[in-house]
């Protein structure tokens, strides 16, 4: 055996590692043919030890790029390791997308291997290999359609391991040479490339080294306590930070088993099978299984439905502080039992969340709606707060000091500060190498001492868990200086349920001020309930009593601004109720209904400088468009009313560093 | 680089051995001529059209090939032996499945036990093991699920495996019903409209289902379809019928250029 140091710097020496010390233990389970087949961790090495020596065979030297595209499943899993074992570096791609994308990524990233799942993407490949040509070999997983193809460089997986089985049959030193590959591999190598999708210009290659992968991998096990006994569904992205982490690096660092779904259809049905402890999903995962239940207990009989709700309202009471170890009385404790039995135990059991120890919800914020239902029902979700360029780990919330509103406690080993700006910057050993071929962008991101910008706006509460604001580039300064988040003040005034939309104003201005929108369902609701009588969305926006109830509302937001020391200065001093609704077809917002604020502020110049000259009233004359494509002119005369504001210490910047 | 096998090599089929031969068949209903005269062949391994306007007579001619109607006069010849008269389930001991232009499964079954049910005419031990489901006859049950499993697999339906197919929208039961033909393990499948009502998504999966059935499992196919680019695109040789005869066969190009085809399917003013 050749020589093992005390703690492995790279993903494939834990391979080696765990060969020895779980074996026997399983490592990687795949649904095929209606059935769990399973790997353990010797038998893992074996496999990736095949595939490496066959990869080595077809001509694979250290240094060398090899794209991995598809679907979760074990193969395409192991390819990871069994590149990297040979110095080589894997670069996985998103599977959904288009040829061209994807030559673009292959391409930059000097991918000469690729190991692809089916048929689908080997024509893809195909079809760009003129704008990819150091691409030379391509190795694929499933056989099916492709048997009439040019097998030159077109390689079946299965001969590709057969030819690593065959030199370990006939070369005695196989096996040994094999691990002094591994040996040869450094914590500092790069380990992985991962492109991100970026909203804006082209994806860029995030490098990560093995020793950031290992160390991010081991702090957040210890985190976590995570250990060889979870089970966890691999069903995200493969060439996505979070499955990369969470399904590679922690896999091998904890020695957990990793289930790959028998396809992505039926990803629900095999979570319910594997039970998974420790299980990671966008909100918009907990989103559609929770519409899933509501809409099947829509349908349940009567009695059921009312011990549903009956339980989940209790849930809603007990549940949390029952979940953070609060003391909670002995009825409501005994309640949530018999709750336990009848209700939530066997939601989660349908959820597949029956073992669940830890699950955690990124990549956007969650609402609190959604978060509170889950924990709720005894699930210990909390959210995350991570980039690809950190390995993942930023923030996370602890066990048992959870707040909702913030994204929790830096993880371990990572520093945060934020800068004169508002951004959050952070330090940490899963810090990026760069981006691949684009020193510009790296300079622009990350600092030459290591501290990464996240490019969102924050600020560190009295406990010291982060909480995000906006994007860095939305936050503006008020004329005193202080910081101005404009969609902050909004989401803070947005929670009620009459307004509709805001837009806040206030950067390099006196004070915050806003436009507001009512929602129509529901002041018309309340103005039917309360005999009031209106023709229109204008007649009602400017009715005296909505006025009223807006400024009540502005003033309790203004009470919550004061009480936080950062955002106490941009409480809103004056508002206006919009005398029209804003609309995509009038441009005013995207089609995804998000605020377009510069055109707003360049239509409505009128009004915001009403908002700031001190009058009561402001006539202006707006064109719309109707939804049939004509165009049309509304009159107003616009209220501005002052708000109630509340007194405040006058903010303490946080000196940075 | 160019991996892609060369197209003209590929559509060169060394066997060319007939599989089915129909020889001059007749078949009427009372007065009613539904099938005059017809000859044709299908060939091992191809993939085999036969398209024709509404009442050509096309599903008759499937039926008389699969014995379900028996024609007064001519011959069949499959696998080399003449038949003239032949009931469905003989059919299917010979090797022929099909599939039905109206779906035909049981609906109140899953996916899974509709393609074992598929598997039955296989089932070999007596009703006695079977009603004890022991020894022989649950190791029996073992290896026709693997088949099955694997003709899920192929098929692409494992989310709808225990899915009653009663609830399953149409296009996924059409593939089902593949999947209960496919369970025969045929030498020869019918299928009878396979993309009837299908939008054009659903058209294409099913598409590359019948061109890999017929590739990968080698399976030949004779199939009845109204929308002519499919049947373009699919098959090796298209039959045409019209009015119960024969008035075209021949490769795709042949036949889309052919004058009594084009006539047949735009009408000839008289």
């Amino acid at each position: 055996m050749a020589h093992k140091p005390a703690s492995p710097d790279t993903l494939a020496k834990y391979l080696l590692l765990n060969a020895e010390r779980f074996k026997g233990r399983p490592s990687m389970r795949h649904k095929d043919y209606g059935i769990w087949q399973s790997w353990t961790w010797d038998q893992q090495c074996e496999e990736v030890r095949a595939f490496s020596l066959g990869l080595q065979a077809i001509g694979f030297k250290r240094g060398d790029r090899i794209a991995v595209i598809g679907t979760n499943r074990p193969r395409l899993y192991w390819t990871f390791i069994a590149a990297q074992a040979l110095g080589g570096v894997p670069v996985p791609v998103y599977a959904d997308s288009v040829a061209e994308e994807m030559a673009y990524v292959l391409d930059h990233a000097e991918v000469k291997y690729a190991v692809v799942e089916d048929q689908e993407q080997v024509d893809k490949l195909l079809s760009v290999a003129g704008d990819v040509p150091r691409l030379t070999e391509i190795i694929y997983d499933e056989p099916r359609g492709l048997r009439d193809y040019d097998h030159t460089h077109l390689h079946n997986y299965a001969q590709v391991r057969a030819k690593g089985l065959e030199i370990l049959e006939r070369e005695p030193n196989a096996a040994v040479r094999f691990e002094a590959e591994v040996a040869q591999g450094s914590g500092s190598d790069l380990g992985v490339m991962l492109y991100t999708s970026g909203t804006t210009g082209r994806p860029k290659g995030v490098m990560l080294s093995n020793e950031s992968l290992v160390r991010s991998a081991l702090n957040g096990n210890r985190f976590d306590n995570l250990s060889e006994n979870e089970n966890v569904i691999a069903y995200l992205p493969l060439a996505w930070v979070g499955d990369h982490v969470f399904s590679v690096a922690q896999a091998h660092t904890a020695g957990f088993c990793v289930s790959c779904p028998e396809s992505q259809e039926t990803v629900n049905e095999d979570r319910r099978e594997i039970a998974p402890t420790y299980f990671f999903a966008p909100p918009r995962v907990f989103e559609t299984l929770l519409t899933q239940i509501m809409v099947r207990m829509e349908d349940a009989g009567r009695i059921k439905k009312k011990m549903f709700d009956y339980f989940l309202a209790h849930a809603r009471k007990v549940g949390e502080p029952i979940l953070d170890g609060k003391t909670v009385g002995l009825k409501d404790r005994l309640l949530y039992s018999l709750g336990e039995f009848f209700v939530y135990g066997p939601l989660k059991n349908r959820l597949g969340f029956s073992r669940l120890r830890v699950g955690y919800t990124a990549g956007e914020a969650i609402g609190p709606e959604l978060f509170r239902f889950y924990r709720s029902i005894g699930l210990n979700l909390k959210q995350l707060y991570g980039q690809t360029e950190a390995c993942v780990y930023i923030t996370a919330q602890p066990d048992g000091g959870i707040k909702p509103e913030t994204v929790g406690l830096p993880s371990p080993e990572v520093e945060i500060r934020i800068a004169e700006n508002g951004e959050v910057m952070y330090r940490s050993p899963g810090v990026f190498m760069g981006y691949y071929k684009n020193d510009e962008a790296t300079r622009e991101t990350k600092t030459p001492d290591g501290w990464v910008h996240t490019g969102d706006a924050g600020f560190l509460d009295s406990d010291g868990q982060l909480r995000i604001i906006d994007r860095a580039k939305d936050v503006g300064k008020l004329a005193d200086g202080s910081l101005f988040a404009p969609k902050y003040i909004e989401n803070a005034l947005k929670f009620f349920p009459e307004i509709k939309e805001v837009v806040a104003f206030g950067h390099e201005r006196e004070f915050c001020a806003a436009f507001i929108n009512i929602d129509l369902t529901a002041v018309g609701n309340w103005a039917e309930r309360n005999n009031i009588a209106y023709a229109s969305y204008q007649e009602l926006a400017g009715h005296p009593r909505v006025y009223e109830t807006i400024a009540q509302h502005v003033a309790e937001a203004n009470r919550k601004l004061a009480a936080e020391p950062l955002m106490a200065g941009s409480q809103v001093r004056r508002f206006l109720v919009l005398h029209k609704e804003l609309d995509a077809d009038d441009g005013e917002l995207t089609r995804t209904q998000k605020v377009r604020r510069s055109f707003i502020a360049d239509r409505y110049g009128e009004l915001i400088e009403a908002l700031y000259d001190g009058s009561s009233e402001k006539y202006v004359e707006t064109q719309v468009t109707y939804e049939d494509g004509r165009k049309g002119i509304i009159r107003a005369t616009v209220r501005i009313e002052d708000a109630e504001v509340f007194p405040y210490d006058s903010p303490v910047m946080e000196a940075a560093e | 680089m160019n991996m892609r096998a060369d197209p003209e090599t590929m559509q060169v089929r060394e066997d060319n051995d007939i599989l089915l031969d129909v020889r001059n068949v007749s078949l009427s209903f009372g007065g009613v001529k539904a099938i005059t005269d017809i000859s044709l062949n299908v060939k091992q391994g191809e993939i085999r059209a036969i398209i024709g306007p509404n009442g050509a007579g096309k599903t008759s001619m499937l039926n008389v090939i699969n014995g379900f109607y028996t024609p007064q006069e001519g011959t069949i010849i499959f696998r080399g032996k003449e038949r003239r008269s032949m009931k469905p389930h003989e059919a299917v001991g010979q090797g022929i499945a099909r599939t039905f232009q109206n779906v035909a499964l049981f609906k109140g079954m899953s996916t899974l036990d509709n393609i074992m049910a598929g598997r039955s005419v296989m089932m070999k031990r007596n009703m006695l093991w079977q009603m004890l489901w022991q020894g022989p006859a649950l190791n029996e049950e073992i290896e026709h699920r693997e088949k099955v499993e694997e003709i899920i697999d192929f098929l692409e339906i494992q989310h709808i495996r225990r899915t009653p197919v009663g609830k399953l929208p149409y296009g996924l039961q059409k593939r089902v019903e593949l999947g209960r033909a496919l369970a025969m393990e045929p030498s020869l499948l019918l299928l009878d409209e396979p993309m009837a009502g299908m939008n054009l998504e659903e058209k294409e999966d099913m598409s590359r289902f019948i061109i890999d059935v017929n590739q990968q499992r080698g399976t030949t196919i004779a199939l009845i379809e109204h929308d002519m680019g499919v049947v373009m695109d699919l098959s090796d040789r298209v039959v045409v019928l019209d009015y119960g005869k024969k008035i075209a066969d021949g490769t795709p190009d042949e036949v889309k250029n052919n004058q009594d085809v084009i006539d047949a399917y735009l009408g000839v003013p008289h």
